[in-house]
């Protein structure tokens, strides 16, 4: 397993009386494309800053290699930054833009020019050399400010939302780039973003935020498929709550009460005791969607449909009120799987693909 | 001037009138009026009539006579100064103005748009007060025993270049002001982040990229400092002449109209040399530094 380059503890941060980060503790690895995911305000980019050393912490200790961070200013950390909307010096041409770290460690002329036109090769920029920033596309510029970055060859990387000013299209174009250039360089990165999509498809690993405490850190699979509390759960990506009862518990399995229907399902790791209130989550692509007739599973109606090209998303409201996404893949020897708007339904999901979270006082469960 | 006729104009009857008020605006008053000058430049003096024929170029070969081009050159060594101490006073203070909380900033341009208020004449009249042997700095002085006689202040060089400072810091902070506004800390970040200390980012990022309104504000304040012939008159006695002190004199006293008209062409020129010179720190910048 790699070995830790940067080690975050016990951070804290505070803007004008309110706290920005929580002692958190995080341990990045060298070489893993890390990413930070949160909504704004759950001070990931402020984690970033405090890395980069643009800002101090109230408290807490950064360690990178064994050595303390804290003292040193921004210049001398052997980390380098993109910023969200790139910062290029509108006054150089891209290979300046690109030679100005080097110009600044007093690297001989042939070393510069060797190295810069090597990244910008490496961007597929080297056409572009002699242009302004502001005669480049935004995805240029964004490649320009990834090049200023690397060039300096740092131990980590750090990219505050570098893809959020790029159409859809463009981002999807650059999240490939990135990823096959932090493989080719070998370069641990640390991502910031809020599109969880985004950190689903980069990232070795993912640290969810909120409130400047760490949420949950995991590969992308265990954020999505095994998420450790109802934030996690609800932010990256769909989720279907089903509060339930403990009714009975049998070894590896549980009777749960849902909604007045008695389920039997696998026991999860955390204790239970009957009588207790779990949360039962659920994917829209793990729930079934069955006709009015069968003979398990939640009755409903469809009153939404969305045609989504791979899969048909379908809103189902339970006869209790409550709303179920449903995604289902084309199933083309499937006559029952198109529904129509209001077209009374069963809801069911395959045993085993439901995950479970105590719940606790802090979740806000009702307020779904 | 970027101004053009559009094409569907007839269409728009607001627009055409406005473009036309604007465009007689600056033909009238500001190219005819200059070209009359010019014009003037290269006449004959005549006692009764001001001006006649002929065309000469002695009016301009008399601006080089050691005579004048000792005025001029001191005009030129005070304004100097003076546009250096606004430069060495204004680049701080308008990069301490963009940077403080935005209630001050509001509070701060109040303070510097105040004196505008109060004609710049009377303004000077001010500091005479202040600077005379019997004046207020003088008077405090004394009575604080700090000084037994008055220091001689005014009508020195150094009294007519604290009146020029006085009334053009504010033409070189505001244009600094602008750019600085401008300057976007990510920038400077950046610059950090890439291994440079505080004085490298100063000389390489900071520096080039205010240069359009250190530019800007030379051309504000380096020739209304050779023109301000109000503040030798008042402050500098006789010795501490401008170009603005031997133009008004000729005009007015000596009623040589051409020759003063030459040394005011000479003036123009050096504002053309300026401008050319901020145009190009501004295209070197590009489009994004123009917005």
């Amino acid at each position: 397993m790699s070995q830790t380059l940067l080690s975050v503890r016990g951070i804290s941060k505070h803007y004008a009386g309110k706290a920005v980060l929580r002692s958190l503790d995080l341990d990045i690895l060298d070489g893993e494309f890390l990413t930070l995911l949160g909504p704004s305000g759950c001070g990931k980019t402020t984690l970033l800053r405090l890395l980069a050393g643009f800002e101090r912490a109230d408290s807490g200790s950064l360690t990178l290699a064994g050595q303390d961070l804290s003292p040193v200013p921004p210049e001398r950390r052997p980390l380098n930054t993109v910023f969200q909307q790139y910062a290029l010096f509108p006054h150089m041409t891209v290979f300046g833009n690109v030679a100005y770290g080097l110009k600044m460690e007093k690297r001989p002329k042939d070393e510069i020019h060797q190295r810069v036109t090597d990244v910008l090769g490496m961007v597929q920029l080297d056409q572009l050399a002699d242009r302004k920033p502001h005669q480049l596309s935004g995805g240029q510029q964004q490649r320009v400010a990834i090049a200023r970055a690397v060039v300096k060859r740092p131990r980590l990387l750090l990219l505050d939302e570098p893809l959020s000013a790029l159409d859809y299209k463009l981002r999807r174009q650059m999240q490939l780039e990135l990823k096959r250039l932090q493989r080719e360089l070998g370069i641990t990165f640390v991502f910031v973003t809020h599109d969880q999509e985004e950190a689903l498809s980069m990232s070795d690993r993912v640290a969810v935020m909120r409130d400047g405490v760490l949420q949950q850190l995991g590969t992308p699979r265990e954020i999505y498929e095994r998420p450790e509390n109802l934030f996690t759960a609800r932010f990256v990506g769909e989720t279907n709550l089903f509060p339930a009862r403990v009714m009975a518990v049998n070894g590896e399995r549980i009777d749960v009460d849902i909604r007045g229907l008695p389920c039997d399902l696998r026991k999860r790791e955390f204790p239970v005791v009957v009588g207790q209130q779990v949360n039962v989550l659920l994917r829209p692509e793990d729930i079934r969607v069955l006709a009015a007739d069968a003979d398990h599973g939640f009755a409903g109606t469809v009153i939404e449909r969305n045609y989504k090209g791979s899969t048909l998303d379908s809103l189902i409201r339970l006869d209790d009120g409550n709303l179920v996404l449903a995604s289902e893949f084309f199933d083309e020897d499937d006559p029952a799987f198109d529904y129509r708007l209001g077209e009374p339904v069963k809801v069911s999901w395959v045993d085993g693909w439901e995950w479970m979270l105590p719940m606790d006082d802090a979740d806000d469960a009702v307020a779904v | 001037m970027m101004l053009t006729m559009p094409s569907q104009s007839e269409r728009q009857p607001f627009r055409t009138a406005v473009l036309i008020l604007v465009w007689s605006w600056l033909l009238l008053l500001v190219l005819l009026p200059n070209l009359l000058v010019i014009g003037a430049s290269f006449m004959s003096r005549d006692p009764s009539d001001f001006l006649s024929m002929p065309l000469t170029l002695d009016n301009y070969l008399r601006l080089v006579d050691p005579l004048y081009l000792q005025v001029f050159l001191h005009s030129l060594y005070m304004a100097v100064i003076t546009t250096a101490l606004c430069l060495l006073i204004g680049y701080p203070f308008a990069w301490a103005l963009a940077r403080v909380d935005k209630r001050w900033q509001t509070l701060l341009m109040f303070l510097l748009i105040v004196p505008f208020w109060t004609n710049s004449l009377v303004r000077t009249y001010a500091i005479k007060l202040l600077l005379a042997s019997n004046g207020l700095i003088n008077s405090a002085l004394q009575s604080l025993g700090i000084t037994d006689a008055p220091i001689t202040m005014l009508y020195t060089e150094g009294a007519v270049i604290v009146g020029l400072v006085y009334l053009l810091l504010p033409f070189m902070i505001l244009p600094l002001y602008a750019v600085f506004e401008d300057l976007r800390r990510e920038l400077l970040l950046a610059s950090h982040d890439l291994g440079a200390g505080r004085a490298a980012t100063f000389f390489h990022v900071v520096l080039p990229l205010t240069m359009p309104g250190v530019i800007a504000g030379v051309l504000l304040v380096l020739l209304p400092a050779m023109g301000m012939f109000y503040v030798a008159d008042v402050l500098g006695g006789a010795k501490n002449l401008l170009v603005g002190n031997v133009i008004k004199n000729q005009f007015l006293d000596a009623r040589d109209w051409p020759f003063g008209a030459a040394a005011s062409v000479l003036l123009t020129l050096a504002m053309a040399v300026l401008l050319l010179a901020h145009r190009l720190s501004r295209r070197r910048l590009g489009e994004e530094g123009e917005t």
